[in-house]
């Protein structure tokens, strides 16, 4: 059980500037939960994300991980936790890597780096196996570099990366947004497969509607730094794009109303 | 050139590549260009050469340098991450202070080896003579640390070194505390510069609080001339690269000095101005070329 508790965030808090990102936002998230969600550009959603991997830091509220509290460990604490995934597939790689080296400090994660070699023999062949479900191609490439795959190729190798060790929490960001249709839609259906063969715990952040509703077990929608709306099982299913955007047109028209008094 | 010249010039060549071979380190590997290496260089200089008047042997007093580079390079990296001071900026004010710090050490301004033993002592019972000798100990020497090197940046921490030079928030995703990688890394390069001072120091028979200046652009241009000429496609072909653009650096010094055209020539104190115009040479020569090609 993954607790998120009267989260706060502000950004540049005591200036003109100050935007307050998150406001009290709670979130239970189960073991093996899919949750997908969405909301307006400006919503809080990224910033809920960094604040939960833990490169941003909150300045109120807590996260717990099962029964420990990491709401005051660094990212790369949390690293051990949580894998993530962002939009920019430039994002999660390292272009002048190899995709062996790559996906070798992927396995890794979250585990102290000594002396010994940093890629190992035996581990080329789980990782080619692990690429070989791409279908890419991928695993007659493992000593090319990075920076020579298309952003396509580079998303489908950070998705590997980030499940090659099962997470506790999988964090996706908009992590489709950036590909062709075709790439994305393979990316997507990559997703949810992995997702499903390691139960892993996902949030999964997207502004593609019908991707929210057909995805994961339950839906959540942001406004202003809360969450606005939570729905799951047979609720969620039976959720319509149009219900979505309805209540979407709600809430701005509301804020708008609010922000004209 | 004669022949003693390009021995000079292999002589000083892999010398000054294990100070290149730092730089590669800061500049290349974590992209965090580094002007500490002006005052570490002197500072292994003064370490050694007071470490042996004293008494202690050779080779302990060149990792008393080592030790000392590396605290150094601490210092920059400690600027900047903990304090968050601009890494140039940071590095500039280690390498002003340790102007002030060599002098304490040296108890003076410069420090003489003259009837000290040095490691090159133990190049004597060769029985050839040293001239002929040396170049091929210091090609040696370099070459042990370039292989070091090159090992370390294999190991799975050498990796999370590039990687946090390349994509510092894909590294700490996955685990990685990037500013002690950082700290350790500009720590290593400052101590590969300083035992590049220490060894400098035996070889000239002195340390001086002023031989580190233009340290940084020497290392820039044989780390950029290598690139040119070798290419660094991996990490092994990056680090040869850098000892043969150091030695390539220090022909180009030698030819440089050597032109006379009527009464006017090239003095030593023009050597920093050469070095700038090769460096942008270097830098500009791809791009000239593509544009070129194109
Ligand atoms: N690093 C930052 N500095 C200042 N403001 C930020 C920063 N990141 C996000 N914000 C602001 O916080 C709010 C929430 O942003 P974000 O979480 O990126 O929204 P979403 O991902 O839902 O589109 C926005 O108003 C945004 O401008
Ligand atoms: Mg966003």
């Amino acid at each position: 059980m993954i607790s998120i508790r009267g989260i706060q965030k502000w950004f540049h808090r005591g200036t003109p500037q100050e935007v307050h990102a998150l406001r009290g936002v709670d979130l239970e998230v189960a073991p093996g939960d899919f949750i997908t969600i969405i909301g307006s550009n400006g919503a809080g959603k990224s910033t809920m994300l960094s604040c939960i991997a833990g490169a941003l830091s909150i300045d109120a509220g807590s996260i717990h991980f099962h029964d420990t509290d990491v709401t005051s460990w660094p990212e790369y604490r949390r690293a051990g936790l949580v894998a993530r995934v962002f939009q920019d597939p430039l994002r999660g790689t390292f272009g002048g890597g190899t995709i062996a080296q790559n996906l070798a400090l992927a396995l890794r994660r979250g585990a102290p780096r000594g002396l010994r070699p940093g890629v190992r023999r035996h581990e080329l062949a789980f990782f080619q196996e692990r690429l070989a479900t791409l279908g890419l191609g991928l695993e007659h490439r493992l000593h090319d570099r990075v920076a020579l795959l298309s952003g396509g190729q580079r998303q489908a190798l950070t998705m590997v990366m980030a499940t090659l060790r099962r997470p506790e929490l999988l964090l996706l960001d908009e992590h489709t947004a950036a590909l062709d249709p075709k790439t994305a839609a393979h990316i997507l259906e990559l997703t949810e497969r992995t997702v499903a063969e390691h139960g892993i715990t996902t949030l999964m952040v997207t502004h593609n509607m019908a991707h929210a509703i057909a995805l994961g077990n339950r839906l959540v929608m942001m406004h202003h730094g809360r969450i606005v709306l939570e729905t799951r099982g047979a609720e969620k299913a039976a959720l319509t794009v149009t219900a979505l955007l309805d209540r979407f047109h709600d809430l701005n028209a509301a804020s708008d109303r609010m922000i004209l008094s | 050139m004669t022949t003693a010249a390009l021995l000079a010039a292999l002589e000083q060549g892999c010398l000054y590549g294990i100070m290149a071979l730092g730089v590669y380190i800061t500049f290349r590997v974590l992209d965090f260009p580094d002007l500490t290496v002006d005052g570490s260089l002197p500072l292994g200089a003064a370490v050694a050469a007071v470490a042996i008047s004293s008494g202690i042997d050779p080779y302990s007093a060149m990792v008393l340098a080592g030790a000392a580079g590396f605290m150094a390079g601490a210092c920059t990296a400690l600027l900047h991450t903990r304090l968050g001071i601009l890494g140039l900026l940071a590095s500039i004010l280690t390498m002003i202070a340790l102007y002030s710090v060599n002098i304490r050490i040296m108890d003076g301004p410069n420090r003489t080896l003259l009837g000290q033993p040095t490691f090159l002592d133990d190049l004597e019972t060769l029985g050839l003579p040293l001239y002929q000798v040396t170049p091929w100990a210091m090609a040696a020497l370099v070459l042990v640390i370039a292989c070091g090197l090159i090992w370390f940046l294999r190991t799975e921490y050498g990796q999370a070194m590039l990687a946090t030079g390349d994509n510092p928030a894909m590294i700490r995703a996955l685990g990685v505390n990037t500013d002690r990688v950082l700290l350790m890394g500009v720590g290593l390069s400052n101590a590969l510069v300083a035992l590049c001072g220490a060894v400098v120091a035996q070889n000239q028979g002195s340390a001086d609080v002023t031989m580190g200046v233009g340290t940084i652009v020497a290392g820039l241009a044989s780390v950029i001339l290598g690139e040119t000429v070798v290419g660094a496609a991996t990490v092994s072909r990056a680090c040869i690269a850098v000892i043969i653009g150091s030695i390539l650096y220090r022909i180009a010094i030698a030819l440089a000095l050597s032109i006379h055209i009527g009464p006017w020539s090239l003095s030593p104190s023009d050597l920093n101005l050469v070095t700038a115009i090769l460096v942008v040479l270097a830098m500009t020569s791809p791009r000239l070329t593509r544009r070129r090609s194109s």
